[in-house]
């Protein structure tokens, strides 16, 4: 899947925020086709290190190189509407800097498996169903990298196993790379290729089984989490829609 | 008639304008809860008043460029320091309104009508002030028209918009530059105190119906030419102050919207 040049590069990144130290010795390649997790502690410097993948932050040391005209779609943490402003799931889809038509909404919000929502009010919808539409708003630019942070915010664990399952089939059929940030130890998907365990510097990354394994993990996170820590595994047998229903089982964050 | 028209067209004129601009800004000062920016604004404005009356200069001048400095060092004092927008705003704005009564106490009498200042007077709008009122605000609805969808992104989700490359701070900026304008427009007609209640009442009273931002936008236009109309009937046939007047049947029928939403979601 991966191909010989990354998407992305980032060597020896640092950055300092009003003399603190956020982020020291970041070294990444994201190549298109897999999906990388970061995760680590409140304060690890997580949402900066994607907003300066976004380049929306600038680092104070080393360099990020990233192929011509690569196109991100991006999902930011605590994303919070305005109650008194009126707009529609369809209308805040097509508020991106290129116009989009009626018909490319529908079919982003179609592959997100949320295609009942489009004339629904954007602040009726329940936690779960923002995160797909905003998802759905990351496709519709048709990006070759995706940089989600905490995309599994206000959703419940059956949800999120949900919403992990949709993120690995939009992997596969689009073969872009996605970035997610999640501090929620209790559900690593088992797509994941790589998991990146940040505390201001990567203290260790690979395979969730692995990183798993690691020590500096570990001395990380507390013991008591390990233990409820499940690996998901998934299964693309059925489909799942959010205004109906998941008829078939749904193999979701069994322990193991 | 014919002959009250020939006297009262500046008026009209002048409340036309009113309502198209204070609608589509109002909104944005309710999405974006500018409220306090807009006051702290206006009474920001009285120093530009007190400035231009002491300069002789002609009075929106002044009053822009004061509302755009108060702007401009509200952006820089919130770079350099910790405090709270709201704090660096009131010490701003009180600091400003302060100095404008001190300059003021030495020209009243001089071309100073301090109740007109305060509460506006449309009836004493003159041609001249029509005018530059109409200019201002064909500016203002320009602007606003050609930064329409930047200002409606940023309001749902700076995040977003800056990760689509657009340069946030200059459209926030331009947003409390047209502001400005709005107050130094709307000075005249209901004055210092109540300019902000003029952007806020009719898009709050627009919002319970709207079904879209244009919508909204679209509807508190509306409420606002019924409050100046009906603001306006009223202080003629009963010679209250105008500026009062108008903010009061824009409250007015902010309650009666809202009671009829309430009342309408309670039947169903």
């Amino acid at each position: 899947m991966s191909s010989p040049t990354p998407l992305l590069q980032l060597h020896d990144l640092g950055l300092l925020l009003g003399g603190q130290r956020i982020l020291s010795h970041i070294s990444l390649d994201v190549f298109a086709g897999e999906i990388i997790t970061v995760i680590g502690p409140n304060g690890a410097g997580k949402s900066s290190l994607l907003k300066i993948m976004l380049g929306t932050l600038k680092p104070t040391q080393g360099h990020l190189h990233q192929i011509a005209n690569l196109s991100i779609g991006y999902l930011p943490q605590n994303f919070y509407l305005e109650p008194t402003l009126p707009i529609s799931v369809v209308r805040f889809l097509r508020l991106t800097e290129k116009r989009f038509s009626h018909d490319d909404a529908r079919r982003v919000l179609n592959e997100v498996g949320a295609d009942g929502l489009a004339d629904k009010a954007m602040q009726s919808l329940s936690g779960g169903e923002l995160q797909r539409v905003l998802l759905a708003r990351t496709l519709l630019i048709n990006p070759q990298l995706l940089i989600l942070d905490e995309p599994m915010q206000g959703v419940d664990v059956r949800g999120q196993a949900e919403l992990y399952q949709l993120l690995a089939q939009i992997k596969q059929q689009r073969g872009c790379a996605i970035v997610l940030v999640s501090h929620d130890l209790h559900l690593v998907m088992a797509a994941t290729d790589r998991v990146i365990c940040l505390n201001q510097h990567i203290c260790c990354q690979g395979s969730p089984h692995s990183v798993q394994q690691d020590p500096h993990y570990q001395a990380l996170f507390a013991p008591d989490t390990l233990n409820q820590l499940a690996i998901y595994s998934h299964h693309h047998d059925h489909v799942h829609h959010l205004d109906g229903h998941v008829d078939d089982h749904i193999d979701c964050a069994g322990k193991d | 008639m014919f002959a009250l028209l020939q006297f009262l067209w500046p008026t009209l004129i002048a409340g036309l304008c009113l309502a198209l601009i204070c609608g589509p800004l109002g909104t944005f000062v309710v999405w974006r809860r500018m409220a306090y920016l807009g006051d702290a604004l206006a009474h920001a404005a009285f120093l530009g008043v007190a400035l231009g009356i002491a300069l002789q200069m002609s009075l929106p001048i002044p009053i822009i460029a004061l509302c755009l400095l108060v702007a401009l060092a509200l952006v820089a004092l919130e770079q350099i320091s910790e405090f709270a927008q709201d704090t660096l705003l009131g010490i701003l704005a009180h600091t400003a309104l302060s100095i404008g009564l001190m300059i003021a106490s030495q020209f009243s009498g001089r071309g100073l009508n301090m109740n007109a200042l305060l509460f506006g007077d449309i009836l004493a709008v003159s041609p001249q002030d029509a005018l530059w009122m109409a200019i201002g605000s064909v500016v203002v609805l320009v602007i606003l028209y050609k930064l329409w969808y930047r200002l409606l992104k940023i309001t749902i989700s700076e995040d977003i918009a800056a990760a689509e490359g657009m340069k946030v701070i200059p459209i926030k900026l331009a947003l409390t530059g047209l502001i400005a304008l709005v107050i130094a427009i709307a000075m005249k007609v209901v004055g210092v105190l109540l300019i902000t209640s003029m952007m806020i009442i009719p898009a709050a009273a627009a919002q319970p119906f709207s079904r879209s931002p244009e919508h909204m936008v679209r509807l508190s236009i509306l409420i606002s030419l019924f409050a100046v109309t009906a603001g306006l009937l009223l202080s003629l046939q009963f010679n209250f102050p105008t500026g009062p007047s108008i903010v009061a049947c824009a409250g007015l029928s902010f309650f009666v919207i809202l009671l009829v939403k309430v009342g309408m979601s309670r039947w169903r």
